[in-house]
């Protein structure tokens, strides 16, 4: 029987727009784009100039420091774009799709390590400390895939395996090769394909929100000390791997949920990483209203446009109101009955079943941090929250580490960055802070 | 458009840089974002959606919470005044309009002089200006006599907001509570006008006509005042039943204990202020109090001292502030029960000070820190301890 572990800290946000569990078919992009910045800690080096034929699976740009993790392209094509920001930063590299989808052939029955570098899998992983794309080098103390994503309106992946069962095993199975593997699976996931997974150990985590994330997980598992790696890696990438071991071609594939409250008809998508979001939400939503459109979910996904592509990392795609219209007035005297809160000075606590439409606006101004015990509530780990985020504020490293950096990722701080009425840009913090210690400690 | 919104339009470019009311822009964006939410929208790379609640709110419930301890202590100026005076004491309206026009001088002065403050700090700084000082502001004028100089409250609260909040960086990076640095300030530069039997606590004048003229000889003592005199043999009922429901001299705002209730059932049911501070404040304070009456050393019953005093308003307006309390849950009892006890500890064994409930939150302002280092730190350890042992 596998342990249960009941979270009480937390917090469900019930938005409108749920995606319904049908999938829609979404026509092939006519341009793939994969973005250098979807894999954190990365210093990219194309190795493609713009004109190349690439099939898939073939290498679009590796890491500087590790050269034999690859980053692949998800379709077959000719690179149209190899596109470049200040400082010749490398924003993304473009494939204009053939739809032959031609695929390079890799050799299975080596070493699971060298298949996943090769293949572009390695890079979807990361790890903790930092939150970065491992480095290959390591040997992690276990392995984390945590089955479900807690986030309001976030893809439920549940029913994105059916039909996958066989190949999520597979996954697992030469996951285990490299470490221990580490199954999280919710309370409310019945699919035995997760509760009967074998190779791994399951554990059951049941409560609200953040209990999906991987960093929450790991911390009432097996929590990661000074000096220690582990390796987290996203159930569907664990698809990916077993699909790759079938067929020995890598299948980007994947069905994301396209949710939100402006989107006409929220449903699943099937599309392949990098595609364009205009063919995903075509017809879907009003491209005159002044909506923001989210590669990701709404509490740690990036705002990005209809002219933009879907995140190499991304399982959701949003679209809520962007609200800079709004002109509220006297919002601290006015009920405000449509706007939900944690704090029992407005009226949500009383409709605890309530879906809401909420829009982009930040509802104040940034503060210092007065009131104390906000994060804690929505922080189901052993760390003090707050005290870490005033030691990464005050750039204090050892501090940092006696609190427990090494163990979070920026978006275990994402529910806290929610309820903050100082409006504190926690995730952005504690990315800065993560980004520091590496630094210090390469 | 809105009109309102049209007028601030307006004048924008007016205060951004180079305009010709810059010096003013701190200004304009404080009215602004009381009278509209902010438009500014999540940037990228946070989360995208946020809870509705923001520091104005907290604080305008704080605000709310005070309202009945204020109205109450205005009309209980009125009260005392024709108390002493021989007037009459059934007049209601005459009652209270004496007291509002007793009390309203001293909230403009804590305003105009803090509110000036913190609108010049934050033009300087380039900021926007902290909602913290609307809750201080009231609170300043709830915890002096009526009889106080406005001359002397202006001094005190420029002290306080300058040199106990602007010079660690404003709202939210205090060390202290700048209500009670007020208080503080003006005990111990001017303790006559703070303190004693003689004609501090009942305003003796006529106001705009209303009101009673008091006579020299007359004085009135806080109940407190009365425990300290040699002979004192414990509260009568009356002066219990009048101390809960305020009509005894005191403080402003600090007189009845039913209307602090009420400000306090408001905070605890909104979540506002913590219930782990106010609870442990009243245990402490009571769980002492009994000590101190069982050892002979005070005649005062251990509950009459959580009524008399400032220590029901300290419990649950000062104590409670977020910022100068202890941060950690656990950290939170322990601070909450020492005030209670330094508070009666002051006022049973220290003949010098009546009145120890400011003293207490004070030198408990200063350890909250160290409260909450004790609490950090076994988890520190408990981290360090993990790593040595992998």
């Amino acid at each position: 029987m596998a342990k249960v572990i009941k979270l009480r800290k937390g917090l469900d946000v019930k938005l409108k727009g749920t995606a319904a569990l049908e999938t829609l078919p979404v026509k092939m992009s006519e341009e793939y784009a994969l973005c250098p910045d979807d894999f954190c800690g990365v210093k990219p080096k194309p190795v493609v100039k713009e004109g190349d034929e690439v099939k898939v699976g073939d290498a679009l740009f590796v890491d500087k420091l590790h050269p034999e993790v690859k980053f692949v392209s998800p379709v077959s094509g000719i690179v149209s774009q190899i596109e470049r920001g200040d400082r010749r930063k490398l924003l993304s590299i473009r494939v204009k799709s053939d739809g032959k989808q031609t695929a390079h052939k890799f050799e299975v029955k080596g070493d699971v390590k060298s298949l996943m570098l090769e293949s572009g899998l390695f890079g979807m992983m990361l790890q903790r400390p930092y939150a970065v794309v491992p480095n290959p080098e390591d040997k992690p103390k276990g392995l984390f895939v945590s089955a479900f994503n807690s986030m309001p309106l976030a893809q439920n992946f549940e029913y994105v395996l059916q039909g996958q069962e066989a190949e999520f095993q597979a996954g697992l199975t030469a996951l285990s090769k490299l470490a221990p593997v580490y199954l999280g699976v919710s309370g409310k996931q019945t699919a035995k394909a997760l509760l009967e997974a074998k190779d791994c150990v399951v554990n059951v985590f049941d409560g609200p929100a953040p209990a999906g994330n991987v960093g929450v997980q790991i911390n009432h598992i097996d929590p990661v000390n000074k000096g220690e790696v582990v390796w987290t890696i996203a159930p569907e990438v664990v698809i990916m791997l077993g699909r790759l071991l079938k067929s020995g071609v890598v299948d980007f594939s994947r069905k994301i949920a396209v949710a939100g409250s402006e989107v006409k008809a929220p449903r699943y998508a099937q599309v392949i990483i990098g595609a364009k979001l205009s063919d995903i939400l075509e017809g879907q939503i009003d491209k005159t209203a002044n909506n923001r459109i989210i590669d990701g979910n709404v509490m740690t996904g990036l705002k990005s446009s209809f002219d933009g592509f879907l995140g190499a990392q991304s399982t959701e795609v949003n679209v809520i109101p962007e609200g800079d219209d709004a002109d509220e007035m006297l919002g601290w005297i006015m009920p405000r009955f449509n706007q939900f809160s944690t704090s029992r000075t407005y009226f949500s606590w009383l409709m605890p079943k309530k879906e809401y439409r909420l829009d982009a606006r930040v509802k104040g101004g940034e503060r210092h941090m007065i009131f104390s015990g906000e994060y804690d509530k929505v922080f189901p780990m052993d760390i003090y929250a707050g005290y870490l985020i005033k030691a990464i504020i005050a750039g204090d490293i050892d501090r940092q580490e006696a609190l427990g950096i090494y163990e979070v990722a920026p978006e275990d701080f994402a529910l806290a960055e929610f309820v903050c009425s100082s409006k504190l840009e926690l995730q952005r913090i504690v990315r800065q802070g993560l980004d520091t210690l590496r630094k210090e400690n390469m | 458009m809105n009109p309102i919104k049209k007028f601030f339009d307006n004048i924008h470019p007016l205060v951004e840089e180079g305009g010709k009311l810059h010096c003013l822009r701190s200004v304009v964006d404080g009215f602004e974002t009381f009278a509209f939410v902010p438009n500014t929208t999540s940037k990228r790379g946070g989360v995208n959606i946020h809870d509705a609640v923001d520091s104005k709110r907290l604080i305008f419930f704080v605000i709310i919470a005070l309202m009945p301890a204020l109205l109450f202590g205005m009309y209980n100026v009125g009260y005392q005044n024709a108390f002493i005076g021989g007037g009459d004491i059934t007049d209601f309206w005459s009652l209270f309009g004496y007291g509002f026009l007793a009390v309203l001088p001293k909230i403009l002065v804590s305003y105009i002089v803090g509110l000036g403050i913190e609108f010049t700090v934050a033009q300087w700084k380039g900021e926007e200006i902290h909602e913290g000082f609307l809750v201080t502001g009231m609170i300043i004028p709830m915890i002096v006599p009526v009889t106080l100089p406005l001359w002397m409250l202006a001094i005190a609260t420029a002290f306080s907001v300058i040199f106990a909040k602007e010079i660690f960086g404003g709202t939210g990076m205090n060390i202290f509570n700048p209500a009670l640095i007020t208080r503080a300030f003006l005990f111990f530069s001017y303790p006559s006008a703070m303190t004693g039997d003689n004609h501090v606590w009942v305003n003796s004048d006529k106001i705009l006509g209303l009101g009673y003229e008091c006579s020299d000889g007359l004085s009135a003592a806080t109940p407190l005042g009365q425990a300290a005199v040699e002979g004192f043999s414990g509260f009568d009922s009356a002066t219990v039943s009048d101390a809960i429901i305020g009509l005894i001299p005191g403080s402003i705002g600090e007189t009845s204990v039913i209307a602090i209730a009420l400000g306090g059932i408001l905070l605890l049911c909104t979540g506002v202020a913590s219930w782990k501070v106010m609870l442990s404040v009243f245990v402490g304070g009571a769980c002492t109090g009994y000590l101190m009456q069982a050892a002979g050393l005070t005649e005062i019953e251990w509950w009459h001292q959580l009524i008399v005093g400032g220590f029901c308003f300290g419990a649950v307006f000062m104590a409670t502030d977020p910022v100068t309390a202890a941060r950690t849950e656990c950290g939170k009892y322990i601070y909450g029960l020492l005030i209670g006890f330094i508070a009666v500890l002051v006022r049973v064994l220290n003949p010098g000070y009546p009145e120890g409930m400011m003293l207490a939150i004070l030198l408990l302002n200063l350890f909250a820190p160290l409260i909450d280092y004790c609490f950090v730190q076994s988890n520190i350890n408990k981290r360090a301890k993990r790593a040595l042992k992998k």
